[in-house]
């Protein structure tokens, strides 16, 4: 019973496919492709909505105040009412604006953000996209993202935009590195970049009782926090949101953008962070396996789904809680403390897995995660430092 | 399938790089040259190595087309302006279009049926760069992980 619920949309899909069995297989194979895009789209675009209201209603919350409350109950009806309001505003484009790619940088900045989601295993046989470089993929794809953004700042022809995307790419090139590098211990242990493979190598449970997520390993957790770190800049969101910091640029690249190109800008970024997230889950939080062994009984992808919920909730906590950061200080952290941890995390599980995986190796990684962190923390240490902050400008 | 899958991206590769060799305003080529990338990495996907085709599009549309971008817009003052035909780029495009015909063409024709080679899978290529090809990798890797610390240093901070 259980099994036939959880693999109920794999067996939706081949219930559709089979209709049509005598077609030619080429037909087979685009109608197939066109469901698994239309499935991640509605599920994603749904997820969206529901956030985008959640993420102002939890903010409320944390402010003190109530959020939206009028449309529908709840509030709920809250995405629909701005989806319509989007859709009807002014698209309006600078006279002196380069057109084409003032309307290109949206639409590929959407598309590269929906194109991560496919190759994230959501459930048990719920892969959309298979492919053996998965991660790989995900990276190369995502890293148009940059491209996109400078059209955006480009094409505007206005200061606030260039500026925006100048920040947001120097930003996101120096927070790829560590994001990158965080993935390798995963990627080296597993032996495979498919993340189908990954999330099978962490089914098991240690003492029939501790899932064996990677979380769990001193290099997991300390490159699980980078990763998640470096997420949060990928996305753009606060605590790092200096590329689109309302109180200095406007909207960064997005300042010449209105009415439904906005909205698609906004979309690409919570995307974005779906698939951030999705990606932190499979790595390093079993992607879609339960955490207990009872536990299975509930439908792996409804495990995948509340594992990306609570991420999702923490970047609203933390969206909530911290003050925006500043350009050298994001710059500082990337290169002084994030690259040589992302470094460390490698090292540390080439030592977890020559010490045999088990508790000894537990034991000596935790070691060399503490001793670099505590070096660095003493070589990086500013306190005795304060001094008149000197400004350097690019000549 | 697969023919029609070829004759698509030949003309999106072809439209794009002829593009990025005449449109008028810089930043326009340099997107082009861009989605020129993105058409031969398409052509690596339909070969079926993933790979190749992946990291192309990792380091040529992740980086160097930023990179040139940027190249651009930092050094160039005149990117709104038109640019003038330039002759001497034709002469050198026709030098070498004809120099790979002329070695294409002296080659004697391969009449023999190419030999089945199992699909280059990831795993294969990681293999392979583990095992026989270890040394000029760990090579690569020092040389790039020096270059990463040597920017660093470079762009560091003065002392006051």
């Amino acid at each position: 019973m259980s099994k036939s619920i959880d693999q109920v949309f794999p067996n939706a899909k081949q219930w559709l496919l089979s209709w049509l069995a005598g077609s030619p297989s080429w037909a087979i194979q685009v109608v197939s492709i066109l469901t698994n895009i239309f499935a991640l789209l509605a599920v994603f675009l749904t997820l969206f909505a529901l956030i985008s209201v959640l993420e102002r209603k939890i903010l409320a919350r944390i402010q003190n105040r109530y959020g939206p409350n009028r449309v529908g109950p709840f509030g709920l009806f809250q995405p629909i009412a701005d989806g319509i309001k989007m859709l009807i505003k002014e698209d309006i484009v600078p006279a002196r604006a380069d057109k084409i790619v003032h309307f290109l940088a949206p639409v590929l900045i959407a598309a590269t953000a929906i194109l991560t989601l496919g190759v994230i295993p959501y459930g048990r046989n719920m892969t959309p996209f298979t492919i053996d470089g998965g991660i790989l993929f995900f990276f190369a794809v995502g890293s148009a993202t940059e491209l996109a953004v400078f059209m955006a700042g480009w094409g505007s022809n206005n200061k606030f935009s260039m500026l925006g995307a100048m920040r947001a790419i120097a930003q996101m090139f120096s927070y790829e590195l560590p994001l990158i590098i965080t993935v390798l211990p995963v990627v080296m242990v597993v032996g495979s970049l498919t993340p189908d493979r990954i999330v099978a190598a962490q089914a098991e449970y240690t003492f029939g009782l501790v899932p064996r997520w990677f979380v769990f390993t001193p290099w997991g957790a300390a490159a699980f926090i980078l990763f998640f770190v470096s997420g949060l800049v990928e996305s753009n969101r606060t605590p790092f949101d200096v590329p689109e910091g309302e109180s200095e640029i406007v909207a960064g690249h997005m300042t010449e953008y209105s009415g439904f190109k906005y909205a698609t800008f906004f979309m690409a970024e919570y995307i974005g962070m779906f698939a951030i997230s999705g990606l932190g889950v499979t790595l390093f939080l079993g992607g879609w396996h339960a955490p207990a062994r009872v536990l299975e009984i509930i439908p792996s992808y409804v495990w995948f789904f509340v594992k990306l919920s609570v991420l999702l909730f923490v970047y609203i906590w933390v969206r909530g809680t911290l003050p925006r950061t500043r350009i050298d200080q994001i710059m500082n952290v990337a290169w002084k403390f994030m690259l040589p941890m992302a470094f460390t995390c490698i090292i540390a599980a080439a030592v977890w897995h020559y010490a045999g995986r088990g508790l000894r190796g537990w034991l000596w990684s935790l070691l060399v995660i503490v001793i670099v962190y505590t070096a660095l923390s003493i070589l990086l240490d500013t306190r005795r430092k304060f001094a008149q902050r000197v400004y350097r400008f690019a000549e | 399938m697969n023919g029609a899958a070829f004759i698509v991206i030949s003309i999106l590769t072809l439209a794009a790089a002829l593009a990025a060799a005449t449109l008028r305003k810089l930043m326009h080529a340099a997107l082009s040259f861009a989605v020129a990338f993105v058409g031969i990495a398409a052509f690596f996907f339909l070969l079926g190595a993933e790979f190749v085709g992946l990291a192309l599009v990792f380091i040529y549309i992740g980086a160097v087309a930023v990179l040139i971008v940027f190249t651009i817009l930092l050094t160039r003052r005149d990117i709104e302006k038109d640019r003038g035909f330039n002759w001497s780029g034709v002469i050198i495009a026709v030098a070498v279009f004809c120099g790979l015909t002329w070695a294409i063409l002296k080659t004697a024709s391969l009449s023999i049926v190419a030999p089945h080679i199992r699909a280059l899978t990831v795993k294969r290529i990681g293999e392979a760069l583990m095992t026989s090809y270890v040394w000029p990798l760990q090579c690569i890797g020092l040389l790039l992980t020096a270059a990463l610390i040597g920017a660093l240093v470079l762009v560091m901070e003065e002392k006051r």
